[in-house]
C-alpha cells in the first residue's frame, strides 16, 4: 500500500498506457471479425479452411509474435505497433470462431420469416442476423477483452510500455509490492472493461435479459468457450 | 526475409544445437515444463471438474474461476513467485500449473454437463450405480471435450514456458531474452520459430488425440448444426389414410 501511494502517479499513467494499448485490439478485433465469420459460415469450404487458420494464428506464442512483428510489418523493433497488431491478431483468432457459431445459432426458421416478409439479404443481416446473435457475440467479446488486456503486459518484455513495466521493474529492484499492485491493476481494468461490456450489452441487447429460461444453452457454449483458447 | 532465413540459419547451425546450453537440451525444459505442469494441473482439476459436472454444485464458482483466471497476468504471477521462492524452475513451474487448472477444470465439467440427461436417466434406469454411471456413461463421453481442455491448457503452458527464462528457469525463451540483451536478433528469431514450431507440433497432435477419443458411434458435443434443426414442430402433412384399402 506504501509503494502504491509513493508511485501513485507512474500507476496511473501506465494503466492509461495500458488501456491504450488493449482497447484499439479489441475493437477492431470484434469489428474484422464479423465479416470473416460470416464468410466463414456462407460456404461449407470456407467455414472450415478459415476456422483452422484462425485456430493456428492463436497457437503462436505472444512473445514470438510480438518479436515475429517488425519483420512482417517493417516497424521499428520497439514500436508499440507491433504488440498492437499482434493482439489484434489474437483478438480475431479468438472472435471469429465465437462470431460463427452465433450466427449460425440464428433461427433459420425465423431468417426464413425475415426473407417472406421482403427483407433483402444485407437488411436481413443487419436487422435480424446480427442483433439475435448479439448474445453469443457479446460471450465472445468478454473472453477477447480478458485475453487482451492480460496479454498487453508481455509487450513490455519488448519495450513496449504497459502495466507489465511494473512487473519487470519489481523484479530488477526486488520490490513485490510493486508486482502485486501490477498483478491487481491488470485484474481491475479487466473487471471494469467486463462491467462495461455488460453494461452495453443490456443496453444494446434489451431482449436477452429475461431470456433466462434457456439459460443451459448459453451456458454450455460457455463452458465450451472457456475450455478453449490460448495465452 | 532475410531476418528470417538468419534465423533459419541460427536453428541448423550445430553449435546452437547440442551441449548443456543449447537448444535440444532448452527444447526439453520446455517439454518438461508443459508436460510437468499440465500433468500436475490435471491431477487437481480433473477430480474437481468431474465433481462439479456430476452433482451440478459449485458450478458458478467454476465458470467464474476458469473465467476470471484469463485475465490474470502470467508474467506477472512468474515474477511474483519468482521473488518468492528465487530463481530458479520452482516458480515457473508453479505459475504453470496456476495457468492450466482453468482451461483443464473448465474441459471436464464441460465435458460432462454435454452429456444429455436423458442418457443419464437412462443409465440409472437400467439400474447403474452412481460410480458405474460416472465411470461408464459421463467420463467416456465427456472426454473429447476434456481432452479440448488439456489441448488448450498445453496450448497455453508451452507458449508461457517461453516467460520462464526470465527467472532464470531455463527453456527456449532464455534465447529470446539473451537475443534482445545482446542485440543478437537471429538468436532471437531463431528461438521464437523454435517455439512457433512446437505450439504448432503440440495442436496438431492433440486435435488429432481429441478426434481419436470420441467413444465409436457418439459424439458428446453440443450439436452444431443448429440451423438445419427447426425449434417449432412442423406442421404434421402425411398421407391421407386411404380408407377401404
Amino acid at each position: 500500500m506504501k509503494w502504491l501511494e509513493s508511485n501513485f502517479e507512474l500507476v496511473w499513467q501506465l494503466t492509461l498506457a495500458h488501456i491504450a494499448l488493449s482497447v484499439p485490439p479489441i475493437v477492431i478485433g470484434f469489428l474484422i471479425s464479423i465479416p470473416i465469420a460470416w464468410v466463414a459460415n456462407r460456404y461449407r469450404v470456407s467455414r472450415g479452411t478459415i476456422l483452422v487458420v484462425l485456430g493456428l494464428l492463436y497457437t503462436i506464442p505472444s512473445l514470438p509474435l510480438f518479436i515475429f512483428m517488425p519483420i512482417v510489418l517493417g516497424t521499428p523493433l520497439l514500436s508499440s505497433v507491433n504488440v498492437s497488431v499482434a493482439l489484434t491478431i489474437y483478438a480475431v483468432a479468438l472472435m471469429v470462431r465465437t462470431a460463427a457459431d452465433g450466427l449460425e445459432s440464428v433461427d433459420k426458421d425465423t431468417l426464413l420469416a425475415a426473407s417472406a416478409m421482403g427483407y433483402s439479404a444485407w437488411q436481413r443481416f443487419w436487422r435480424v442476423e446480427l442483433p439475435l446473435s448479439g448474445p453469443v457475440l457479446l460471450s465472445g467479446l468478454r473472453v477477447v477483452s480478458a485475453s487482451t488486456v492480460s496479454l498487453a503486459t508481455i509487450g513490455s518484455v519488448v519495450g513496449v510500455t504497459s502495466l507489465g513495466y511494473l512487473f519487470i521493474n519489481g523484479f530488477q529492484r526486488n520490490i513485490a509490492a510493486e508486482v502485486i499492485t501490477g498483478i491487481v491493476a491488470v485484474l481491475v481494468i479487466a473487471v471494469v472493461f467486463d462491467l462495461i461490456l455488460v453494461l452495453l450489452g443490456r443496453v444494446v441487447l434489451p431482449w436477452s435479459r429475461r431470456e433466462r429460461t434457456g439459460s443451459t444453452r448459453a451456458s454450455r457454449r460457455q463452458a465450451a468457450l472457456l475450455s478453449g483458447g490460448v495465452s | 526475409m532475410n531476418l528470417i532465413l538468419d534465423g533459419i540459419a541460427w536453428i541448423l547451425d550445430p553449435a546452437n544445437q547440442t551441449g548443456p546450453g543449447g537448444w535440444f537440451a532448452r527444447l526439453g525444459e520446455q517439454l518438461a515444463y508443459t508436460f510437468g505442469a499440465v500433468a500436475i494441473a490435471a491431477i487437481i482439476a480433473i477430480p474437481l471438474g468431474y465433481l462439479v459436472g456430476h452433482t451440478g454444485r459449485g458450478r458458478d464458482v467454476a465458470v467464474s474461476l476458469s473465467g476470471g483466471f484469463r485475465a490474470l497476468p502470467s508474467l506477472g504471477v512468474l515474477i511474483l513467485l519468482g521473488l518468492g521462492l528465487g530463481i530458479g524452475f520452482r516458480a515457473p513451474l508453479i505459475t504453470f500449473v496456476i495457468l492450466a487448472i482453468p482451461p483443464i477444470l473448465a474441459g471436464a465439467y464441460a465435458g460432462f454437463e454435454a452429456v444429455d440427461r436423458k442418457t443419464i436417466d437412462a443409465a440409472r434406469a437400467v439400474g447403474m450405480t452412481e460410480g458405474q454411471i460416472v465411470r461408464q456413461v459421463e467420463v467416456p463421453l465427456g472426454l473429447p471435450l476434456l481432452i479440448g481442455g488439456i489441448r488448450s491448457g498445453v496450448l497455453q503452458v508451452v507458449a508461457t514456458a517461453t516467460l520462464a527464462a526470465y527467472v532464470s528457469g531455463g527453456a527456449l525463451g532464455a534465447f529470446i531474452f539473451e537475443g534482445v540483451a545482446t542485440r543478437n536478433y537471429s538468436e532471437t528469431l531463431g528461438a521464437s520459430i523454435l517455439v512457433t514450431l512446437l505450439a504448432l507440433i503440440l495442436e496438431g497432435v492433440f486435435a488429432l488425440i481429441q478426434k481419436l477419443v470420441v467413444p465409436r458411434g457418439v459424439v458428446a458435443r453440443e450439436i452444431k448444426e443448429v440451423r438445419t434443426v427447426s425449434s417449432r414442430p412442423r406442421a404434421a402433412v402425411g398421407s391421407p389414410i386411404q380408407e377401404g384399402k
